[in-house]
């Protein structure tokens, strides 16, 4: 019997030791190859550029399709492939030129056909991609909307082919903004192989960018080499990319430090207090584009952006939060005060437009507008401050709620709620009563990114993103025209005033503009970060 | 024997149908709209929105897409996830590494565990009882997370003795911290566990009459006292290994370990309901196996203990 129960515990230590005992490490980092390793998590999506919404899979679909523009350090678009975008009088048809030589990494040419056809793919219902609503302002989009009905074969009507190099593109109504906004990833080209076998090409992608996909080892690693057929304006200073997949930032920290890993786009929180002046890593601190801000309900009782006594309150309450001890006590500053609503990396911003001191703290003006709302209608400021709590936010909404109650005395509370799912679907079946969580990261560096999707009329009620369902006819007005608008500078200057507009009623509140943060290793050269908090991986070497 | 072996299995059947069924419906229930939170903070076109939900059964009642999945399981289709990827295919990507780390994870334990034990055991009241018992305090009172960070710091970072994470395709040295990590607070269990119980036994009457018939020291010690004391420490570990594969979340994270851990809790986040359920279910069957497992080691320890 002893001699059963010592085989017993010797066998399922043999076994461990087996299947412990194959296979060593294999992860060293040498610098002579000059490849640069990058933190990501696992893609959502398949990699097809339609389908390819969140960073994971954005970060690598960047670098693998080149579009009709890119956008240079300063967030300005610069034509890439397109050699000419030309809109008519009042910007409702783009004529498009493509430049010559460029060409997909399977050998195919880059032709007017690989635009619209890619976006004709991605509009039409059927096809189930994630970005289809990009491509709503194209004639024709709404024919696409009826999944079954179609075959997903159907193009956009807006879409006219002129021959192998020019195309016309008709919107559906002005938009100035359209050459910006093919620089968005959904916007790529796609080669004729994709609509061959799109499972398969979503798993091994075929794209005209900087790098060609050689594999993508799941929840492993993602590895781009340089592509040598690659025609744009971006230098290319190292032989590849390898995007390592890791479970969470903290780990992929520690290889920083380590010099395991080269760089990486975000900072744990465990870090933020000291990875500025941590000696094993290099630093990247800078404002970005992503705005974090609360709504209110244009429509909340007491609250309503169109009476006096809703705009005193919210300039109040506004004045009532102590941004700049939030940003430096609990961000450890790696954030910047907000003065707008859109962001500094955005063309166009201004810190000093009209009702920005909306935006400072100032004790004893928010006391004072409360008081004036309250002789109005007296409330009693049982306000909730709804948010996820899966994403760090518990200890700034504490904050937040702190400075408002010592500032107006009233009784403001906190709402955590579980997960990011959860929250989201309560705000989009508008069931809180009460101020809520938002944040924009835009997709391409225009204010019209931030202001039409979020404060416009067209975006309220689910059409988009204005979550508080705010409405004002001049917001609207401004936002047309500068739709319409025949230069850039013309545009800017209606979207200030539509801005001075919010800043007055303040549908969200702003707070602050999160950082572009990050960590490089020792040793690597050139580590930068975009417009949209991205390393810009092309320029770094080592 | 074989009778009791094959009742015991066919005892499996209904457990592992009722986590199946309990499982799922947790994840129905779960608050908000796994779709929606797929287009983040973006508009969501519901033509787009309802397309996938009818390619994950998402639109269909509960009872239906339960149904449904123990349908496709039962052939051993599990699904795909939301990115596309076959359920089966992500966990035997993940599924053999949370195994290795397991168990080494649970050799360490049991190797370190019953020796250190043995030895506080035996010598009760010597200093290096008293220093095996102050170290497992530590381990025990320590969360693992604080471990894993110092560990990973000073040892990986500072010291270039192990590897910092483990990456993709870890190798036995890669593993080697995060398993020590792993298994510390269960090791410092079962030494506490061991020395109570050797201490308890050795002076048992049982012992004083072994000792009277003239047997060896030794004899005494390895086949009366340390095998009667083996009975609760084999217990605990036996359910330790499917707590180990079940627990090694935040040593996965830490470490950057792929494995089942990470892969639920990913799952959970985005609602996936047929990956939650697969993993809970193969953790249901490791559980009930390594139960199985130790009641047949019981019979090898305990003469006395008879299966019909």
């Amino acid at each position: 019997m002893k001699k059963k129960a010592l085989a017993a515990v010797a066998g399922i230590c043999a076994l461990g030791m087996m299947l412990g005992g194959c296979g060593s490490s294999g992860a060293s980092n040498s610098s002579g190859d000059n490849i640069i390793t990058a933190y990501n998590s696992e893609p959502q999506n398949s990699l097809i550029p339609g389908n390819t919404n969140e960073t994971g899979g954005g970060k690598v679909g960047q670098l693998l399709f080149s579009n009709l523009v890119a956008f240079n350090s300063k967030g300005e678009a610069e034509n890439e492939v397109a050699d000419s975008i030309t809109p008519n009088s009042d910007s409702t048809q783009y004529t498009i030129k493509l430049k010559d030589g460029w060409k997909f990494t399977d050998g195919t040419a880059v032709t007017a056909e690989s635009f619209t056809k890619a976006w004709s793919y991605v509009a039409n219902a059927k096809n189930a991609q994630k970005c289809s609503s990009f491509f709503s302002s194209i004639k024709g989009y709404d024919k696409l909307q009826d999944a079954n009905s179609l075959k997903g074969t159907e193009q956009l009507e807006g879409l006219k082919v002129k021959d192998d190099k020019t195309f016309t593109v008709d919107l559906s109504a002005p938009d100035s903004v359209f050459p910006i906004k093919v620089g968005y990833l959904a916007f790529a080209p796609l080669p004729e192989s994709f609509y061959k076998d799109t499972k398969a090409f979503g798993e091994k992608p075929v794209g005209n960018g900087p790098y060609k996909l050689d594999s993508w080892d799941h929840n492993k690693q993602i590895v781009l080499s340089k592509n040598a057929d690659y025609k744009g304006s971006q230098k290319i200073a190292n032989n590849g990319v390898t995007f390592k997949i890791y479970t969470s930032p903290d780990s992929a920290y520690a290889d920083v430090q380590a010099g395991n890993l080269d760089v990486m786009d975000t900072v744990p929180s465990s870090n933020t207090k000291t990875f500025q002046s941590d000696p094993d890593v290099e630093a990247y601190n800078k404002a970005g584009s992503l705005i974090q801000t609360f709504t209110i309900p244009a429509d909340l009782e007491h609250w309503k952006c169109d009476t006096e006594e809703g705009q005193l309150r919210r300039q109040a309450l506004s004045m009532a939060i102590n941004r700049e001890q939030i940003v430096s006590k609990v961000l450890n500053g790696i954030g910047t005060v907000a003065t707008d609503f859109t962001a500094p990396v955005i063309p166009g911003y201004s810190k000093d437009l009209k009702g920005s001191d909306n935006l400072k703290y100032n004790a004893s003006k928010a006391k004072e507008l409360w008081a004036k709302a309250n002789a109005i209608s007296q409330y009693d400021g049982k306000l909730t401050f709804s948010f996820n709590a899966d994403g760090g936010a518990q200890p700034i909404y504490e904050a937040i709620v702190n400075s408002v109650n010592n500032t107006l005395g009233i009784q403001a509370s906190v709402n955590a709620m579980p997960t990011f799912q959860e929250f989201r679907d309560a705000v989009s079946n508008r069931s809180i009563k009460g101020a809520f969580r938002t944040g924009w990261q835009p997709d391409y560096p225009s204010a019209e990114n931030y202001l039409y999707q979020l404060y416009d009329t067209d975006a309220a009620n689910g059409n988009g993103s204005n979550d508080g369902d705010y409405s004002n006819a001049d917001v609207d007005k401004y936002l047309a025209q500068a739709a319409a608008a025949t230069s850039d500078d013309k545009a800017i200057e209606y979207y200030h005033q539509a801005e001075e507009i919010l800043l007055q009623q303040l549908p969200a509140i702003p707070l602050y503009y999160s950082n572009a943060d990050g960590v490089a290793a020792k040793g690597v050269k050139n580590f930068a970060m975009d417009w949209q908090n991205q390393p810009i991986y092309e320029q770094m070497s080592k | 024997m074989g009778k009791y072996l094959l009742r015991r299995i066919l005892q499996m059947i209904p457990v592992v149908l009722g986590t199946t069924l309990l499982v799922y419906a947790l994840v129905f229930a779960l608050p908000g709209d796994p779709v929606k939170a797929m287009f983040g903070d973006k508009p969501v076109n519901e033509a787009v929105a309802a397309q996938i939900r009818a390619e994950y059964n998402l639109d269909k009642p509960f009872i239906v897409q339960y149904l449904l999945f123990l349908k496709n399981a039962l052939s051993l289709d599990f699904g795909n996830t939301f990115a596309g990827q076959p359920v089966i295919d992500e966990i035997s990507r993940a599924f053999p590494v949370t195994l290795k780390l397991a168990l080494m994870a649970f050799c360490f334990e049991a190797i370190f565990g019953c020796v250190f034990g043995a030895i506080a055991g035996l010598k009760k009241g010597k200093w290096y009882d008293t220093v095996i018992l102050i170290v497992s305090l530590l381990l025990i009172s320590v969360p693992t997370f604080v471990t894993g960070f110092v560990g990973q710091y000073f040892l990986g970072v500072k010291a270039h003795i192990f590897p910092v994470t483990a990456g993709s395709d870890p190798g036995f040295f890669d593993l080697l911290m995060p398993a020590m990590v792993l298994g510390s607070v269960s090791m410092a269990y079962i030494i506490r566990l061991a020395r109570s119980e050797i201490s308890s036994n050795i002076s048992q009457d049982y012992v004083r009459t072994a000792r009277a018939k003239g047997m060896s020291n030794t004899a005494v010690t390895f086949r009366h006292v340390l095998r009667n004391s083996m009975i609760p420490v084999v217990t605990y570990l036996g359910q330790d290994l499917g707590a180990l594969m079940g627990g090694a979340m935040i040593t996965e994270q830490i470490f950057n370990i792929h494995g089942i851990g990470y892969l639920t809790y990913q799952s959970i986040l985005k609602g996936e309901a047929n990956l939650v359920v697969s993993v809970v279910t193969l953790l249901t069957l490791v559980f009930v196996i390594c139960n199985l497992l130790v009641d047949m080691l019981y019979a090898a320890l305990d003469p006395r203990i008879r299966y019909a």
